[in-house]
């Protein structure tokens, strides 16, 4: 492996400001694992700019001894964009939750995403709003008692991976607030691809929407109920690697292995980089009870990225431009010349 | 060519209306860059219906486009027009009311049929007796059978051939003002090169138009030679385009990349088409999904190091407004176009207005002052657009630079300055390797904190929307330190007037009877008027704004030297209201009109006569 040029430790990238989440809040514990990922990444400190909205969540910024910008209420996926269009060379992480980034944000969050923007959006879903005091989200599951769903929501939650892939999404992975040891390897393989990765990470608020996930992230049955996959490899879960998930018709099924006669080579392969998005959608979309919940990077597929696009065209036409300053364009074309 | 005798003129106006499908602009056009290249001074002004295809031949798809030419210097588009081209009976319908009384109506006779008289709202088959339009020239050409004669030959389709009909009027107009023809055929021949036959078939049109006027008797012809104007090189633009190419010029001085991220929106969507066509000059544009989208990606650029650009009209400013506060609380250069158009709402989009004024000044929630400036012509879109980067720059603010629908789409010569001429413009940009306090104010008098960009190494910080504390920039609820930010920022935006030119008085310097008070684009109205007054031994003089906030030093100074005050706006008075705020030991008459129209002459000297006579 080549030399690493920059040898940071998670506390490089502590700023000397007081964490002010809940104590037990998930947040934490997200903030560990993207300060561990970065010092494993070998970008320059001044290199990383993140950008928020508001919300619990977008309160990250500040604990970040990098460049930082708290936006303002789903205005970070826009800032963001403009930040690394402006500059392609900064790794831009836009810090976001399920209330900026799908209710107030959704326009932007679903735009940066079609333009495929290299940055990496890490969207903390506790499908609560927090900083509010308990109001359901556009994740809320449907039905779900909140300070403003008295009798319970009636509203159907987004899938947010199924947005990202309609949204043209071309990275899309799934992980845990307190599983900072994947987390740390999804965070890199986000900042690793090119164009806009969106992290989906189940988040707990401990206050308003406690264990909303727990059915899932419960370390108990975290066998039975995750599956995490990894590219190339069978997609295989389960207590004891036992289970297996496979397509009957347009349809995943879990099976198995060793009943029905169902062997390892039954099982699904994972290809992350395919580009049709049907069995991406289909991982993306599996839902406790009926079928484990997937996790780890579910696609990454290749495309031009919206900023170095924009560099390329420039260069293009800068190769053959007779206009290279002001002065050329102000004199070119139809002019004339007055002399009294 | 030359066989009739012409008449000297100092000064003509002329409308070419017609369907909005008519090709009225692009006719319009071709005339008056002849008219500048031939050495007139020149400013125009197109009128069309919002609709891209209104109703075929009602009044409200009318399309107009107005040129003045002149051998003296000129500052309007005129308000009446010596000649009318009327396409069909709806261009003669809404436009007649437009012509000089006594002057020339040139209308294509072929379209004045029963079906389209009755679409224009006739009720007889005679609209020249029906509305009283004897004591004009009226002039009924056959400009549509015409032009399928000339064409015939060339065995065009009846459409095509249909379609050049206003090269025909094009030629009609040429003949009347003795104008080259060399200029529209270089037109045709550079946008058709691979079709030839087009080409032809314009240069044909023309000509036919050309030798109609000729041997048509009725029509009269006329000399309007160069004007005298400053020596130099010019070219003609329009009010869109200077701003966007200010910009450029700015970034330029600035030694800073260019960023513009804006939504489509009437009228300021061309400064976003010309900012993207300049790819040559390093330019980024981003087109947003929404407004806010792109002020916020101008934001987003403002903080990696841009001069970062918005460009919209007054219903996109309202989206901007939250965003526009994040910009004045993160202390980021930024410069906000507002293209204003008639509202309230959708209002009136073609039409223009100076109705944002307000919206400008306050709309942001909190205490949230803004640097605003505005243009006042088309060719001086790009002094102030260069300005208004200036100001963002140098004192690290947000920044609104007002114009119009009026200078938008008008255009005028603008003398051609020299790059090097252009003052250089110093960004407050960090230096590696010194303590970063991003909160922590400059000591040039100017208050301003230093511009941290991303990418240098030590300088990592934090900003953003949350108030913050003075110096260290770290997030404060403190009550005292609220207060001691929240007047900074006012202190800071005051420190423009620093650089802010001394208000002239275009007139008599040592005051007089009457003041007029304008800013943005009537300028050129103002301007006339009180010129044509001064003329007639009137004591009045003209202070025109371009800077509103802050205001400059002088005002008071200037106004004391005037018996009476007269603040003219197209608007219901929202000048006058912050003069009254600012300035409140004068008595200000106010002058105003909302009608999706600029001023007349006219009616400003009758206003003007009234308050001298204290009618
Ligand atoms: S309210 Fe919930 S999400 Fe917000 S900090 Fe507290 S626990 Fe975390």
């Amino acid at each position: 492996m080549a030399e690493k040029k920059y040898n940071y430790t998670p506390k490089d990238f502590k700023s000397d400001q007081e964490v002010r989440w809940c104590p037990g809040c998930g947040d934490h514990a997200i903030l560990n694992a993207i300060q561990k990922a970065m010092a494993e990444l070998d970008i320059a400190k001044e290199d990383y700019a993140i950008i928020s909205g508001i919300g619990c969540s977008s309160r990250f910024p500040y604990y970040m001894e990098t460049y930082g910008f708290h936006g303002i209420h789903g205005r970070a996926g826009a800032i963001a964009s403009g930040t690394k269009t402006a500059n392609p060379k900064l790794s831009v992480w836009q810090i976001t939750g399920d209330g900026d980034a799908l209710a107030i944000g959704g326009n932007h969050f679903i735009h940066e995403i079609r333009r495929n923007i290299d940055l990496n959006i890490i969207l903390f879903n506790n499908e609560i709003y927090g900083l509010t005091k308990g109001q359901y989200s556009p994740t809320t599951k449907y039905g779900h008692k909140t300070k403003t769903s008295p009798f319970g929501t009636v509203e159907t939650p987004f899938k947010i991976g199924q947005l990202a892939i309609g949204a043209m999404g071309t990275f899309f992975a799934r992980t845990i607030d307190g599983y900072v040891k994947e987390s740390v390897e999804v965070y890199k393989e986000a900042e690793a691809h090119r164009g806009t990765s969106l992290v989906e990470v189940l988040e707990n608020c401990v206050i308003y929407n406690d264990d909303t996930h727990a059915d899932i992230t419960a370390k108990a049955t975290r066998k039975q109920r995750q599956i995490w996959l990894k590219n190339g490899e069978p997609m295989i879960f389960g207590e004891n690697d036992d289970k297996g998930l496979v397509l009957n018709g347009f349809k995943l099924k879990v099976v198995t292995i060793g009943e029905n006669g169902i062997t390892k080579d039954d099982i699904l392969v994972h290809d992350s980089h395919e580009e049709d998005p049907i069995l991406h959608l289909a991982l993306s979309n599996m839902k406790y009870p009926e079928m484990p919940v997937a996790f780890g990077v579910i696609r990454e597929t290749k495309k031009m990225t919206y900023d170095a696009a924009v560099e390329a065209q420039i260069a293009e036409v800068q190769a053959t431009a007779k206009i290279k300053n002001m002065n050329d364009l102000l004199t070119s074309g139809e002019t004339w010349t007055v002399n009294n | 060519m030359d066989k009739k005798s012409r008449i000297e003129k100092e000064d003509v106006v002329i409308r070419f209306a017609g369907d909005s499908g008519d090709g009225m602009q692009l006719t319009g056009t071709l005339f008056s860059d002849t008219s500048a290249l031939f050495g007139n001074d020149v400013a125009t002004f197109p009128d069309y219906p919002a609709e891209i295809r209104a109703p075929k031949g009602t009044v409200g798809g009318v399309s107009g486009f107005q040129v003045h030419i002149s051998h003296n210097k000129v500052h309007t588009p005129g308000d009446y027009a010596d000649v009318l081209i009327a396409m069909n009976p709806a261009a003669l319908k809404a436009n007649e009311i437009w012509v000089k009384p006594g002057g020339t109506i040139i209308a294509d006779i072929d379209t004045f049929i029963e079906k389209n008289l009755k679409k224009a709202g006739y009720k007889t088959l005679d609209p020249f007796t029906e509305d009283h339009l004897e004591s004009f020239n009226v002039i009924k050409a056959p400009i549509s059978s015409l032009t399928q004669e000339t064409l015939k030959p060339t065995g065009l389709d009846n459409k095509t051939i249909l379609r050049s009909k206003n090269m025909f009027a094009l030629g009609i107009v040429f003949n009347i003002y003795s104008r080259p023809l060399d200029y529209a055929h270089n037109f045709f021949a550079t946008k058709f090169a691979k079709k030839p036959q087009i080409v032809e078939a314009n240069d044909m049109v023309i000509k036919a138009g050309f030798n109609y006027a000729e041997n048509t008797h009725a029509l009269p012809s006329y000399r309007v030679e160069p004007a005298k104007i400053e020596n130099g090189l010019y070219r003609n633009i329009n009010g869109n385009k200077a701003t966007a190419w200010g910009l450029i010029a700015a970034a330029e001085k600035a030694n800073l990349p260019l960023f513009c991220g804006s939504y489509p929106i009437t009228p300021a969507t061309e400064i976003l088409q010309y900012l993207s066509d300049r790819k040559d000059l390093g330019v980024k544009t981003f087109q947003a999904e929404d407004e806010i989208a792109g002020i916020c990606t101008a934001i987003g650029a403002s903080f990696a190091g841009h001069l970062a650009v918005t460009t919209t009209s007054g219903p996109g400013l309202a989206l901007k407004t939250e965003a526009a506060g994040l910009a004045v609380i993160t202390e980021l250069p930024l410069v906000i176009v507002n293209v204003q158009r008639g509202g309230p709402s959708t209002g009136l989009p073609t039409k223009t207005e100076q109705a944002d004024l307000m919206q400008a000044l306050y709309a942001r929630n909190g205490e949230s002052p803004m640097p605003v400036i505005a243009a006042s012509t088309p060719g001086n879109c790009f002094d102030y657009a260069f300005e208004a980067a200036r100001i963002a720059i140098e004192h690290m603010t947000p920044v609104i630079l007002l114009t119009d629908g009026f200078l938008a789409n008008g255009t005028s010569p603008m003398l051609i300055k020299n790059m090097d001429t252009l003052p250089v413009i110093t960004p407050k940009i960090a230096k590696e390797g010194k303590e970063y306090l991003p909160y922590k104010r400059s000591d040039d008098g100017l208050m301003t904190r230093e511009w941290g960009v991303p990418g240098t190494p030590g300088l990592e910080h934090r900003i953003g929307g949350l108030e913050k504390m003075a110096v260290t920039g770290n997030v404060s609820y403190v009550p005292s330190n609220h207060q001691l930010m929240t007047d900074e920022r006012q202190a800071k935006v005051e420190q423009v007037v620093a650089k802010v030119p001394d208000l002239q008085i275009e007139g008599n310097p040592d005051g007089g009877d009457l003041l007029v008070v304008g800013w943005g684009s009537t300028y050129g109205h103002l301007l006339d008027t009180v010129t044509e007054m001064r003329d007639e031994d009137v004591n009045v003089s003209l202070a025109h704004f371009n800077y509103i906030n802050p205001l400059p030093k002088n005002v008071a100074d200037v106004f004391s030297k005037f018996k009476k005050i007269v603040v003219c706006e197209i608007n219901s008075g929202q000048f006058v209201n912050y003069l009254k705020i600012n300035h409140q030991n004068f008595e200000y008459n106010q002058y105003n009109k909302v009608q999706g129209l600029p001023f007349t002459v006219a009616e400003l000297k009758e206003e003007f006569t009234n308050i001298l006579e204290d009618k």
